[in-house]
């Protein structure tokens, strides 16, 4: 296992996740903040996610990482293909460059990284627009920074998806059960009429691991804390140049994307 | 005075019953949409609302505009009005029982509706919207009733009425702006963010709706004995002039606003709804039918000369009707949708059962709204003051 | 009133009609049935307790299951229990169904005979039984 991986490890269990220990009091504090309002003094805690794209070169690196996730959160991947492209439902998946960052994009930027696919998920804003719409706190921000949405209490309004600027959300337009390639017993699967998105791996992180893409990421997405000066992945972002999706839109993204020169061309 | 909607002629259980017939063959459709999920319809992951959130937006426009004759007859005691604010007051109950029928027709988990109300979240627009609306339903069902009856027996309105009377006019005016919250705070969906947004709501409603109520009256007028009266319809036919031109220049400001700019994201919508984006172009003949019905509604309703003939007035109110219903209740909502947020066109057309689901809620509308016309109409023949005061 | 006799028939038919399901079940006992508790972690507990006594459960499971939900998935607090000498996650999926692996007999039982359809199992669903 990669290096990155123990500093998963190792992270989570600064959170006080080890043996014998609550997972709960450090990790997860207090009640769901529903609120749409964020401090200026940054929290103690905020998960963020750094993707390195320089680590994604072949198209098995990207598939390695979406089927991790994918299969234990029983996403229904089947409905593209055997239903309607449509009523898609998608957790973490690739794009262009143009289509990743709209804004962004540029005639004159090098071929490769033109036709360079990035990987999208949900961003965890930091003020998230989905929490602010949500007419039932079904959708809620934790303290610790994760986005997380809660299909018990969700009415499916979809009013989260025309407040999402990042297209992360899916609906279950037609009953995901059966689109399903194979089950994780693990994990629940949704029902039709509600929306889902990715969770960061808020059920793995309780149990001390890391987002299950990021471990099948060969330290190509770097996951920790944002708050912690000290965490990988501020170090990270004080090495490299990275950006954000959609930054002037002030929903402040927790994923961070380091684009890289020439090498992306390999 | 219920009793009165349960006798009635020929025409009238005829209409009732193609109603019924409508709203049947909706139910149905809806119970398969229920068991097979929203996927039976034509939105999609990109555009997540479609026609029944368009319905809804239109809809509660309509339901707003009863403002425009509360406002002229019990604020600056406009007489005139006095026959025809009953009819304004019942299409708002019509109007307000679609909305929240849309609402429940597109909820992916209906069961859990009153989520809404065990977990009140008042920073989601939503929850406010259901809160206004709910709240302008009961007020129009009560003055409308309370005056109605109080008609019946020749006594003036009780004292009690008069204060909700002058609530349901800032009432009013909040369930659109509400509405207009909802589109109006998103970021990333340009077409909608624009401050102009609820100004726009209030002056497309205050031209449809009124526009639908002079339909509406004449109808009335040919069928029953029930007259509102020449002046009292000319006189919504100048609110009418007024609103839609209002309506029109704001349209322009957006437009301008938009293509002096330049900001792609400011034009995609546009051009999206009315020339096509990257080869899509599903809505333009519908979005040209509008504007060219804006168009034309405008030359008939400015000059006096034409709009003072009732003919044409009746022809200007249905293109107003059309070209808004087109502009608010369809292309408004899914043009916010494309460019989707990864800059691709998505394409919407609503399918066969989300069609006549819209139909059934439409149906029960108007269901609700020939009852309480029917009772209103049939107080008046009784006291015998149906017919157009001299 | 008008026609007064005939509104006052068409409650008694109306009242008739709503009452039904109360006397037409009157006097019958529930059948009865008896959930399986023969399972293979069952049968290997050190002592054969749930997280609340028995009785609280009949009756009551459904509020514990409400309250994991929202401590769970909204507040985090996911602190597990030891319960007959096994641990045991805060989850209907892999808690309770970790000794209750048989939902035919232990739950769907009760479900089926009192006429209740619990949405739980839209998204919830065991291995042994697949998607249910």
């Amino acid at each position: 296992m990669s290096i990155d991986r123990r500093k998963f490890l190792k992270l989570a269990g600064l959170a006080g996740v080890g043996l014998g220990l609550s997972t709960s009091d450090l990790l997860f504090k207090g009640d769901a903040v529903a609120s749409s309002s964020h401090s200026k003094a940054m929290a103690k805690e905020r998960l963020a996610m750094v993707i390195d794209m320089r680590k994604f070169r072949t198209e098995e690196d990207y598939k390695r990482v979406i089927d991790a996730c994918h299969s234990i959160h029983n996403v229904p991947t089947l409905i593209a293909e055997k239903n309607n492209p449509k009523n898609e439902v998608k957790w973490i998946w690739k794009d262009s460059y143009e289509h990743t960052f709209p804004d962004q994009s540029d005639d004159f930027h090098p071929e490769a990284l033109k036709e360079k696919s990035f990987l999208l998920l949900c961003n965890h804003c930091d003020n998230p627009p989905c929490v602010r719409v949500c007419p039932t706190k079904a959708t809620f921000k934790r303290e610790d920074g994760l986005v997380i949405q809660d299909p018990h209490r969700c009415i499916g309004c979809r009013f989260c998806m025309a407040g999402c600027p990042y297209g992360s959300r899916s609906f279950n337009w037609v009953d995901p059960r059966l689109y399903l390639e194979k089950t994780d017993p693990a994990y629940p699967t949704r029902t039709m009429g509600v929306v889902e998105k990715c969770t960061f791996c808020v059920e793995r992180l309780a149990k001390g691991l890391g987002p299950a893409c990021a471990e099948q990421s060969n330290g190509g997405m770097v996951f920790g804390n944002l708050s912690d000066p000290n965490s990988e992945v501020r170090k990270l972002l004080a090495s490299n140049y990275a950006i954000r999706r959609k930054p002037s839109l002030g929903t402040l993204p927790s994923v961070f994307y380091i684009i890289g020169g020439d090498e992306n061309a390999g | 005075m219920l009793d009165k909607a349960l006798t009635g002629s020929k025409r009238y259980w005829t209409l009732v019953f193609i109603l019924l017939s409508l709203i049947g063959a909706g139910t149905l459709a809806y119970l398969y949409q229920f068991k097979n999920g929203l996927g039976v319809t034509g939105m999609s992951r990109d555009v997540s609302w479609g026609f029944y959130i368009s319905q809804f937006t239109f809809l509660v426009g309509v339901a707003a505009s009863a403002v425009m004759l509360v406002i002229p007859y019990y604020l600056h005691n406009y007489k005139k009005f006095g026959k025809i604010v009953i009819l304004g007051e019942f299409l708002a109950v019509g109007a307000v029982t679609m909305c929240l029928l849309f609402i429940v027709v597109d909820m992916g988990q209906p069961m859990r509706m009153l989520n809404v109300i065990l977990h009140p979240t008042p920073n989601s627009i939503l929850f406010w919207d259901a809160t206004v609306l709910n709240g302008y339903l009961f007020l129009n069902i009560v003055i409308g009733w309370a005056t109605l009856h109080a008609e019946k027996k020749g006594l003036p309105p009780a004292g009690w009425v008069k204060p909700l009377i002058y609530l349901s006019i800032p009432w009013a005016v909040s369930i659109h702006t509400v509405t207009a919250f909802l589109y109006a705070g998103l970021p990333g969906r340009h077409f909608w963010l624009t401050a102009i947004m609820a100004a726009r709501f209030l002056a497309s409603a205050f031209a449809a709706g009124p526009a639908l109520l002079i339909i509406l009256a004449l109808i009335v007028r040919k069928y029953s004995k029930f007259d509102a009266g020449n002046e009292a319809i000319q006189s919504i036919g100048k609110i009418v002039a007024y609103a839609m031109t209002a309506n029109v220049f704001f349209i322009i400001l957006e437009l301008f606003t938009a293509f002096y700019s330049q900001i792609p994201g400011h034009m995609h919508a546009f051009q999206y709804l009315f020339v096509g984006l990257e080869g899509h172009s599903k809505l333009v003949p519908l979005m040209w039918t509008s504007a060219i019905l804006a168009v034309v509604a405008l030359v008939m309703l400015i000059p006096p000369s034409i709009r003072n003939k009732e003919s044409n007035l009746v022809v200007a109110c249905v293109a107003v009707f059309i070209s808004l219903w087109i502009d608010k209740g369809f292309g408004l909502v899914i043009g916010g949708f494309v460019p989707n947020p990864f800059d691709g066109v998505t394409e919407y057309w609503p399918t066969l059962p989300e069609t006549l689901i819209t139909l059934g809620v439409w149906a029960t509308g108007f269901l609700v709204l020939t009852i309480l016309y029917k009772v209103a109409i049939s107080v008046r023949e009784e006291l015998g003051t149906a017919g157009a005061e001299k | 009133m008008y026609n007064g006799g005939k509104i006052i028939a068409g409650l008694i038919i109306f009242f008739g009609l709503v009452t039904f399901p109360f006397y037409s079940n009157f006097g019958k006992t529930a059948n009865k049935v008896t959930p399986k508790l023969d399972t293979p972690v069952i049968n290997q507990l050190e002592k054969k307790e749930c997280v609340k006594p028995k009785e609280y459960m009949r009756t009551e499971h459904m509020k514990v299951l409400d309250e994991w939900r929202d401590e769970v998935v909204r507040e985090g607090k996911r602190d597990k229990m030891i319960v007959g000498g096994i641990e045991i996650e805060k989850s209907l999926q892999n808690g309770c169904l970790k000794c209750h692996s048989n939902v035919k007999t232990f739950c769907d039982v009760c479900h089926t005979s009192s006429g209740v359809k619990p949405y739980c199992w839209d998204c919830h669903f065991i291995k042994e039984e697949g998607l249910l």
